[in-house]
């Protein structure tokens, strides 16, 4: 187990590492970001000034030396635009983001898996066909668009919901339902097929004959079986709702890390760029770890050598 | 299952080699959702090639007689679906948008299927270190999260030059070459098993070169899984190309996509909900065609997964 850890670990420091070089590497080899960050009036001894202070003018080698020492420390240098520790404006937008994701991945676990369940447990009655045309629908359509169509509805024709910032309760509905869409549709197909297979097992029919009430049934001895590739699921989604996180914020006007990285590969803000890229990278990895290791919690059977 | 399989002098166990075409159109035809998937890619197909042809208007041409700042309803002076924002045909957009999102898909997926299908057979095929570099190269790609990463390379890379082409040509590289590890490691599964068997032995004991094993003996049985993923990305990457539009890195304006049309369509989404409705309609529709297609293919090719 330990040595897995450790090797686990090592490949997603070497992930991170190789992430945040190939960014550095794409963003920087393409000229360096002064005319774009200079108002148009600005004459060629200001924009050399300006080069020079950032450190533009100097050898890819040593902008990259620097940014990797740096950035072993957690500092990404300036963002150019706010003057601001990049890192610190990514991480203070990190809450918002977190709320939202968070917000999404329980609408997944309390849709996406009861619906996969009761459709796999009524087949062919109208509860599942409903869920398998919305998560056809989710798993087709994509995400911003949905986000538009809520917004469509519930903001503009009902009034319901506000369309788009950052406050109450009512704010996180359309957002969080927008983000939570694709990997609701996919979990409950998953979870769908999960329980049918195990449905038709013998000791399915053995609980049954004991007695025990049809909810032990699904619950106890179906779901703790078919939980696995749902787990696994559940880790991956989590992981795309980072990707998500960037379209619903962009619709919704929602302050999160997905919306600055947006506004910051606008304005060519390298820093903050960085800084997001590496979170959301640091995040994927760590998810991804701990859906590996949740496995061996979740079925006995799984050993780590 | 023998007795099925029309003879074929390729046939040799029935049980372990390729269905005959024959059989495999049989088996598609009874999948009925798929037939109508594949009939209405072909529909989307031709409307895409034919755009010129068939088109209302010039999907750029302002409606200067009509417009006057707000959108057309539907129906409205002969816009069957009614116009954008700045007064253009919406049906002519969405028939030329048919052509860019289609074009960039089939170009994407053909670059991503033979990057992956190389890189997979080579590794399947030696094994060694040559394989342990290209996963080791694949896990790193898989563990960065797809569309900060692809937000960062476009934004950089086609804001360089504002020239259409040049930004089409972008995209479909960038996609392409990014997308491509789910395939190798599909393929690397296959080519595994594959070199172990009888024929890849008998092949190599004739004196064959490895070129001509791994793709003259090994890869047409591998084809299967390959067209069915190939089949699947084609829809992820409708999906992936119109939201980089939407966002505002993908297609640029003029030129218009499925994605760029819904850009706009957002804050005029209380003036012209079709503008909103319409475009997405077509993403909907043609990814659930193509997603239906796959699963009809994968039943065809493959009855046993």
């Amino acid at each position: 187990m330990l040595t897995y850890l450790t090797r686990r670990a090592f490949g997603a420091l070497w992930a991170l590492i190789g992430v945040t070089s190939v960014v550095f590497i794409i963003l920087h080899l393409t000229g360096d970001p002064t005319s774009v960050m200079m108002p148009p009036e600005a004459t060629q001894a200001e924009m050399d000034a300006f080069r020079h202070e950032q450190g533009f003018d100097r050898p890819l080698i040593v902008q990259f030396a620097t940014f990797a020492l740096a950035a072993a420390h957690g500092d990404l240098g300036l963002s150019l635009r706010h003057q601001e520790p990049a890192m610190g404006l990514a991480l203070e937008r990190l809450p918002a983001t977190a709320l939202l994701g968070g917000s999404a991945f329980l609408i997944v676990l309390l849709v996406g898996v009861p619906a996969g369940i009761l459709s796999a447990l009524r087949p062919r009655t109208w509860i599942d066909y409903a869920a398998r045309v919305v998560a056809l629908i989710g798993q087709s359509a994509p995400t911003y668009w949905i986000g538009l169509m809520l917004i469509l509805l519930f903001a503009v024709r009902l009034g319901w919901a506000p369309a788009s910032g950052i406050g109450g309760w009512r704010n996180l509905v359309l957002p969080a339902a927008t983000l939570g869409f694709f990997s609701t549709a996919k979990l409950m197909r998953l979870t769908r097929a999960s329980m049918l297979e195990i449905l038709g097992a013998d000791y399915m029919r053995t609980a049954r004959a004991k007695g025990l009430t049809a909810v032990r049934v699904a619950l106890g001895h179906g779901l703790r079986n078919a939980w696995l590739p749902i787990v696994t699921q559940l880790g991956v989604e989590l992981g795309g709702l980072l990707s998500g996180a960037i379209i619903t914020e962009t619709v919704f006007a929602w302050p999160g890390v997905g919306r600055l990285a947006v506004q910051a590969v606008f304005e060519r803000d390298f820093p903050v760029v960085e800084s997001v890229v590496l979170i959301a990278a640091t995040l994927f990895v760590l998810l991804n770890l701990a859906v590996d290791l949740l496995y061996a919690v979740i079925d006995p059977r799984i050993r780590y050598a | 299952m023998a007795a099925s399989v029309p003879f074929t002098p390729a046939v040799a166990a029935a049980d372990d080699v390729a269905p005959s075409r024959n059989t495999v159109w049989r088996r598609f035809r009874r999948h009925k959702p798929a037939l109508v998937g594949g009939i209405i890619i072909v529909l989307m197909g031709l409307v895409a090639i034919t755009a010129n042809l068939i088109t209302p208007a010039d999907p750029n041409f302002i409606d200067q007689v009509n417009w006057q700042g707000y959108p057309l309803a539907p129906g409205v002076a002969g816009h069957l679906l009614g116009t954008d924002e700045n007064g253009r045909d919406l049906l002519a957009r969405l028939m030329f948008g048919a052509r860019i999102s289609l074009t960039v898909a089939l170009f994407a997926v053909i670059m991503e299927i033979s990057i992956g299908t190389f890189l997979g057979a080579i590794s399947g095929y030696y094994g060694g270190w040559i394989d342990f570099v290209i996963m080791r190269t694949t896990d790193v790609v898989l563990s960065i999260p797809l569309l900060p990463l692809l937000l960062v390379i476009t934004a950089i890379v086609a804001g360089t030059s504002n020239k259409a082409s040049l930004n089409f040509g972008v995209i479909v590289l960038i996609i392409g070459g990014l997308s491509w590890p789910a395939v190798a490691r599909l393929v690397r599964a296959s080519f595994l098993s594959l070199r172990e068997r009888e024929f890849a032995e008998a092949a190599k004991a004739l004196g064959n070169r490895d070129g001509r094993i791994i793709f003259r003996h090994l890869l047409p049985n591998a084809m299967a899984p390959i067209i069915v993923q190939a089949t699947l990305e084609v829809a992820n990457v409708i999906i992936l190309e119109s939201t980089l539009s939407f966002l505002g890195f993908g297609i640029q304006p003029p030129t218009a996509s499925w994605g760029n049309m819904l850009a706009n369509a957002q804050s005029n989404i209380t003036v012209a909900p079709w503008a909103a409705i319409f475009p997405g309609l077509c993403i909907l529709i043609t990814v659930l065609a193509i997603n239906y297609l796959g699963d009809g293919l994968r039943d065809a090719l493959d009855p046993n997964t």
